[in-house]
């Protein structure tokens, strides 16, 4: 890609992300919002387990890897010792609303002052497509052959509706990014965690409905329209808390 | 004036960890630790520093690992349940190569267990409790004093090596009140952490921490530089305390309470005529295995006494080498053994008589 096209906060080079997956458009987003708001040199971000596990590969600031689930933790950490920075943790939902949930809920808990990127494509990417806290109601993946029963494996969690619940979250917001007018508007809704980070008003979190074409077994365009038909539905794209603050 | 205080050995620590010029603690309640994390909730914000009592063990130490990874010196306590939740951290950690402090108050497994004085967490601490092909240098404090100066030697020796360096204490020293004399100034060793994920202020090239490595070759560089890191560790590192085992008629290699406990029987049993000697590892990781091997020539007998169903044990076995029968003697469950039960296992080995009453 052309230099000038270019953010600068993520490396010019090619990902390991699936054609059609969101990684990397939320990946370039972020990177665009951290040079518009000119952080590059006072960002620290953490890494998941999942697809994004190597995301440090992609973006140019320094990123502490987290075992699963507990970036918010680790963000914790980071934060702590260097409050002046920014600090940011990359999440996918089974990292996040899964083995992790503890971690996000205590960290909007204590209204801890990092930021949370949620990669919400309800499915466990990496490991080939099982179900993950997230898969809807009936959807098919290999650990849900005939799609996921509620009454064997329950109800897919609504994290962002959960997460407004807590005293100590400042700013909370779904959206999606399968078409670019969605995307315009998730980056909005980023820049605004950041900043809301940057003012020091406690814990933000931007949960972000995302494809996995291949582990839905669709191709990429089919996998868009399904986030719109059928994740959205289940999903309510909007701000859930924090759309008042001026930041 | 170095001050001497009368004070809890779990207090000993925290006052360690401020003087070692660590700001960030990180912890979750569990017995027989609490007063660490109850003086850390304390002093720590006092000291200008960072007090957070966690969600879980799990959290508080992926807190350390941030902290570590973000350049700080940190560290967590907890006991037996709590660091089995930790190990997962722990693998990180070692994987990652951070220095952190983890203080191991023991109490009895396994399971929930008790609350009483135990060493049942040897085989954990030494060995690895976590996943992969790593180690972290455990010290192991024999009372209040050495709580509080291999607490500190620990920050020292993680940021020398980048490495988790374990405090693996007995309930009852934690537990127990003594004098213990703080140096006026520590001089916490100053190592440059370049390598640290402190944000790049657009002056440097990005650092990141990690421990996943999917290219084969890569990971097997991970494991070759900890080997060496490790080799050099058993060369420098390892530290260990023999008492009267020249001529001895039996060695008692016993480490922490127990070793403690072994220094009134050596004078009960010299009553009786009979010569014990005391051989204390202090590092159980690195283990002195030479010197070990050593004091063995010097002696009739060796024996390993723990607070535990036999654990050091198999590494004093190792040391050995079969050259000496090595005999155990061994409790568990928090009860500890009165030294007439101990004298009359000697005797026992000795061959000797032992009398009923």
């Amino acid at each position: 890609m052309p230099e000038r096209l270019h953010p600068k906060s993520l490396e010019n080079t090619t990902t390991h992300y699936c054609p059609g997956c969101s990684h990397g458009i939320a990946h370039r987003v972020i990177a665009e919002v951290i040079d518009e708001l000119g952080i590059e040199g006072k960002t620290i971000g953490i890494a998941p387990v999942g697809c994004s596990y190597n995301n440090y590969l992609y973006f140019t600031f320094d990123v502490l890897q987290a075992a699963h689930g507990r970036a918010p933790a680790v963000g914790t950490g980071v934060k702590r010792v260097h409050p002046d920075k920014v600090v940011f943790t990359y999440q996918g939902d089974g990292d996040l609303a899964s083995i992790g949930i503890a971690e996000i809920i205590h960290a909007a808990a204590r209204g801890e002052n990092i930021t949370t990127i949620f990669i919400n494509n309800a499915i466990y990417g990496m490991t080939s497509g099982q179900m993950a806290p997230t898969t809807l109601e009936g959807q098919v993946t290999t650990t849900s052959p005939l799609g996921r029963d509620t009454k064997v494996h329950g109800f897919p969690l609504k994290m962002s509706e959960i997460l407004s619940q807590v005293e100590g979250a400042a700013f909370v917001e779904r959206v999606s990014m399968h078409d670019v007018k969605h995307i315009l508007s998730a980056k909005r809704a980023i820049k605004k965690a950041f900043k809301v980070q940057m003012a020091g008003l406690g814990f933000s979190i931007v949960e972000v409905l995302s494809t996995c074409p291949t582990n839905w077994r669709q191709t990429p365009v089919e996998a868009a329209k399904w986030v719109e038909s059928t994740m959205m539905e289940y999903y309510k794209l909007g701000n859930y808390k924090g759309a008042d603050l001026e930041v | 004036m170095p001050e001497k205080v009368l004070i809890k050995g779990n207090e000993a620590i925290g006052e360690a960890v401020i003087r070692a010029g660590c700001r960030h603690y990180f912890g979750y309640p569990i017995t027989p630790q609490n007063e660490i994390t109850n003086f850390m909730s304390k002093y720590m914000p006092e000291a200008g520093g960072v007090f957070i009592q966690a969600e879980s063990e799990i959290a508080a130490i992926n807190m350390v690992y941030g902290a570590a990874g973000a350049g700080a010196r940190v560290i967590t306590s907890s006991s037996g349940p709590g660091i089995s939740l930790k190990q997962e951290g722990i693998s990180y950690i070692a994987g990652a190569e951070l220095p952190a402090v983890v203080v191991n108050v023991m109490r009895g497994g396994p399971g929930l267990g008790g609350i009483m004085p135990s060493q049942s967490d040897y085989f954990q601490a030494v060995k690895g409790g976590g996943h992969g092909d790593y180690n972290n240098i455990v010290l192991a404090p024999n009372n209040g004093q050495e709580l509080y100066e291999l607490t500190v030697k620990a920050f020292d020796l993680a940021d020398k090596y980048r490495m988790l360096v374990m405090v693996l204490a007995d309930g009852a020293l934690g537990q127990m009140m003594e004098n213990v004399e703080f140096r006026d100034k520590e001089t916490p060793l100053k190592i440059e952490k370049d390598w640290a994920a402190t944000g790049t202020d657009l002056k440097r090239k990005k650092n990141y921490i990690t421990s996943v490595y999917i290219k084969p070759d890569e990971l097997e560089a991970l494991n070759n530089r900890l080997q060496t890191k490790y080799k050099e560790i058993k060369k420098s590192e390892v530290v260990y305390e023999e008492t009267d085992c020249d001529g001895a008629d039996i060695v008692i290699c016993a480490f922490g309470l127990a070793a403690r406990i072994t220094r009134n029987v050596m004078q009960l049993a010299e009553e009786e005529g009979i010569k014990v000697g005391l051989f204390r590892p202090i590092t159980l990781w690195p283990f002195p295995t030479a010197a070990i091997a050593a004091v063995v020539d010097k002696t009739d007998a060796i024996m390993s006494f723990e607070l535990n169903a036999g654990q050091m044990v198999e590494d004093v076995r190792l040391a050995v080498n079969g050259k000496k029968q090595v005999h155990f003697y061994g409790k568990t469950g928090g009860n500890l053994p009165t030294q007439k039960e101990i004298l009359d296992e000697i005797k026992k080995v000795l061959g000797k008589e032992v009398s009923d009453a």
